[in-house]
This record gives C-alpha cells, structure tokens and sequence, in this order.
C-alpha cells in the first residue's frame, strides 16, 4: 500500500530523518512512538508531500511520489503529486478547519472542487460522516463555537469525505484534555475497526498498544523498533522501550 | 457670516461647488475601484520566491511610500507626458497617480493578512487536494478580506481627504472650488462647507465598513 525507502531529510545542517523506511500494508494501523523531535512528524509529512525529502523513494499503491536518481530525489510531476496525496488523507494536531466555513460546508467543499462531485451527494456524505463521528447536529455551526475534540472529530471527517486509501494523524489529541481526547480516540478506534488503513503519531501508548497491529518506534531520525504492537510495547518489551515510555504509564 | 446664516446664499455656494464635489467623488471612487486589485496583485508579487519579481516591487512600494502623493501627482502629470510624448487629460492623470500610490499601501496591507493567516490553513488545503488557485481564492482570500478591513478602512479614510491634492494640478475637485469661492467673495466659510463635505464623506464610509464588519463577522477566528 505504502513503501518509504530509505528516506533522508535535513533542514540546513540538521539531519532529522537518517535512513528511514516505513512499509504499511492495506488494512494496517501503525501508530508511530517516539522521544520530541525523533523526527516523527517530518516523516508524515514527508509522506504527504508537505516537505520533500533529500533522497529515498516513496511509492504509494505501487505508484512512485519520489525516486532517487543519482543520489537526489525526483518528484513525480505536479499532476501525478496531486493524484497521489488524494491517496493519503492527513489529521493536524491543531484540527486546521477552514474557520470561514461552516461545519458542513468544511467537508462539502473540498469534495466538490476536488472530486467534482455534486452538491446534494457531497452534502448527503458529509452529513453520513459527521453522523460517524458524532457530530450531526453541528453540521451548520463554525469551527469557533466548537470544542477541541469537536473540531478534531469534524477534522478526521473532512479527512475521510476525500476517500483516503492512507489515514495519516499527527498527534491528533495531544492539543486535549483527557476526556476530549477520549473522544477523538473513539473515533480513531472505530476506524480501526472498519480496517482502515492508518498511521498515527501519538504520545497515547495505551491507545497504540491497543489499537495498532503495528508500531514503530523512532529516535534520533531513525527506526529503532518496528514490530507487532503486542511485542514493541508488551511485556517482553525492550530497555529502550521502558525508558521511553516510563512505567509509570503501565 | 455670509453663508452659515443665510440658507439661500448656502445653496448657492453648494451649487457652484457641486461640480468639484463630483470630481471629488470620481477620484475617490476610480482610486478604489484601480488601487484594491492592482494592491493585490502587487501584494502577491511582492512574496513572490524570485527576488528577480520581488525586488523591484519592494522598489515600487518603497517610492510610493517614501515620496509625498503631491509629487507623483506633478511626476504623472508633467514628466510623463514628457517622457512618452502623450498628454494626460487632469484628472486623469490624478486617478493614475491616485491609484499607483495608493496600491503601494493597499498591497503592504494585504500582504500583512495573507502573512498573518496560519500556514495550517495552505497546508490543510493541499493535503485535501486543491490547487494552488483554488486555496488562493477560496480558503485564503476571504479570511484576508476580513483581517484586513480595519486597514483597509483608514486608508480609505485618508484617501477622502487626499483627493484634495489633486488641485495641485489645477483639478477642479472640491477643495479647489471651495477656495475659488472663497477667494472671489473673501470670505473663509467656503473651506468650512468643503470640510464638512469631507467629513459627511468619512461619515458614510464609517457605516460602510461598519456594516462590512458586522457582515463578516459570522465566524471568529
Ligand atoms: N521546518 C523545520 N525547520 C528546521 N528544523 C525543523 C523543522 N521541522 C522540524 N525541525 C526539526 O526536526 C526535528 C524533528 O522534528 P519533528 O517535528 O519531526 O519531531 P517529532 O518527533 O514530531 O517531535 P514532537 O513529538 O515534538 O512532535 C526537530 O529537531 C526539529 O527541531
Ligand atoms: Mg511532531
């Protein structure tokens, strides 16, 4: 479904992603772990096109975004980009709503202008998806008078109203308190159960242990552990893992 | 007092005036109706990447800005005519100069909205898939609208009182033909109705971007 090789990425001098490679097959959940500036967030946003990489591949579906000639990354050209990303769906950790639209109106215009879809089929999805995630009855309100985990959840719906095969989330609760973080996890956890793909960047370790199939564990710009989620975080679980995680959160 | 206590001597003033008022208002209205897009287009060629686009607009702004209205409006008027070998009619080399300076401080103001929207709002636009274009128009322009209408008032403002420069050029606005009938009658009451012909102007403008604001008010950020 998805296959990152040896990707490389610096920002001036720093190297924040030294040779990573991530594979994801359909119908998986990576929840991607790490110490702050481990590099996670770059490597999703590497993968949906919001930085280039330095050199390394990523193909998506079998189809290539970036290939490496010669020791430098080429991009596919800016047609094929925008059909690929189509591809991956992405969930900011600050929501990123459209605050001029309302609720529905967040979900309904990307649709249309993107997938040309009509106003009744792209109005009558939003509202199936924000059914979904428990928001029917904030389809006409704006993205201010809406709490955080509110806005996180229309946030996951907008991702979902494009038809993403990749859900990516970038630490969707880490702006929320405890119990709108639950129910954003709700959400997540449902998604989970209708097999859809995704990777999530989160700091919830009992979320990733039981949610995922897989984790991955990254340090310094690299993969350290990658594995079921049952062995990365169980409790046959390394030294590098008990020091991450602290056992304090077991 | 000649006129302020005699209502028909008033009317009469106001009737000789009301052709400088009314190129007044053609001023005021051409600026605005030239100087908002061309500000915009300005505004993204400034934060274009090339410094091959951007540098020469900084010039522009930097001109603009940096000499008096009054001397573009001479520069407009006589050295380009000069230089190209057409002749300007008045007030249209006003509007002309009117306009490249106003767009100077239209387009600083735009840019200053365009720079103050968050860079989630480009990046949620493109992982969703629309074109640069479509975020443009659709996702960045109408948040800008409504950051920038407090600037965008004052100078609106300012411009009212500005269109009085164009008598420098011997435009007959407003001002020029209050101080016509306030030489050929020696009195000074005629600058006074001219004021308050400016400040009901402002007074107008003040309700429009009033109801502008109220309008966009719909959704805070
Ligand atoms: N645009 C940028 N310019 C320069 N350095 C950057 C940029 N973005 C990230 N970095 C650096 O790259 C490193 C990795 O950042 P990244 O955001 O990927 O970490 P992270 O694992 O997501 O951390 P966190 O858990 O805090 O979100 C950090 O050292 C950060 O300072
Ligand atoms: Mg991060």
């Amino acid at each position: 479904m998805l296959r990152a090789n040896n990707i490389r990425k610096s920002f001036g001098d720093t190297q924040v992603l030294r040779d990573v490679s991530v594979n994801i097959s359909r119908g998986e959940v990576v929840a991607i772990i790490g110490r702050s500036g481990s590099g996670k967030s770059t490597l999703l946003r590497c993968l949906n096109h919001l930085e280039t990489i330095d050199s390394g591949s990523i193909l998506i579906g079998g189809q290539a975004m970036v290939t490496t000639v010669d020791g430098h990354a080429q991009y596919a050209s800016e047609k094929a980009l925008r059909g690929l990303c189509l591809k991956m769906g992405m969930v900011f950790q600050d929501y990123n709503l459209f605050p001029h639209y309302s609720v529905l109106k967040n979900l309904v215009m990307p649709q249309r202008m993107v997938l040309g879809r009509s106003r009744q089929e792209a109005e009558q999805y939003a509202m199936e998806l924000l059914a979904k995630v428990g928001l029917s009855d904030k389809a006409a309100q704006y993205p201010c008078n809406l709490s955080g985990g509110q806005q996180q959840r229309v946030a996951i719906a907008r991702a979902l109203a494009m038809d993403p095969e990749i859900l990516c989330f970038d630490e969707p609760t880490s702006a929320l308190d405890p119990q709108l973080t639950a129910e954003v996890l709700a959400v997540i956890r449902q998604l989970a159960v209708e097999k859809r793909t995704m990777i999530v960047v989160t700091h919830e370790m009992n979320f990733a242990r039981d949610v995922a199939d897989r984790v991955i564990y990254m340090a310094g710009g690299e993969v350290v552990e990658d594995g079921p989620a049952k062995d990365v975080l169980g409790s046959e679980r390394s030294e590098a893992i008990r020091a991450f995680a602290g056992e304090a959160s077991y | 007092m000649q006129y302020f206590n005699n209502p028909q001597a008033l009317l009469r003033l106001i009737t000789a005036m009301q052709d400088g008022f009314a190129n007044t208002l053609i001023i005021f209205f051409a600026t605005l109706v030239f100087s908002i897009p061309l500000g915009m287009v300005v505004a993204l060629l400034r934060m274009n990447r090339r410094r091959i686009i951007s540098a020469p607009i900084s010039l522009y702004i930097l001109v603009m800005r940096g000499t008096p209205l009054m001397l573009q409006i001479f520069a407009v008027y006589f050295a380009v005519p000069m230089l190209l070998g057409v002749n300007f009619d008045r007030l249209y080399a006003t509007i002309l100069a009117f306009s490249l300076n106003y767009a100077a401080y239209f387009a600083e103001i735009f840019r200053g909205g365009m720079l103050s929207i968050p860079v989630g709002q480009h990046e949620a636009s493109q992982v969703l898939g629309l074109t640069r274009a479509q975020t443009f128009f659709h996702i960045v322009l109408p948040q800008v609208l409504k950051r920038v209408l407090l600037p965008v008032s004052n100078e609106v403002i300012t411009l009212v009182k500005d269109t009085s420069l164009a008598n420098v050029i011997a435009v007959s606005e407003l001002f020029r033909a209050a101080k016509n009938e306030a030489s050929r009658t020696a009195s000074i009451e005629p600058l006074f109705v001219a004021g308050l012909f400016y400040l009901i102007m402002n007074g107008v403008v003040t309700l429009v971007f009033g109801y502008l604001n109220r309008k966009l008010s719909y959704y805070k950020e």
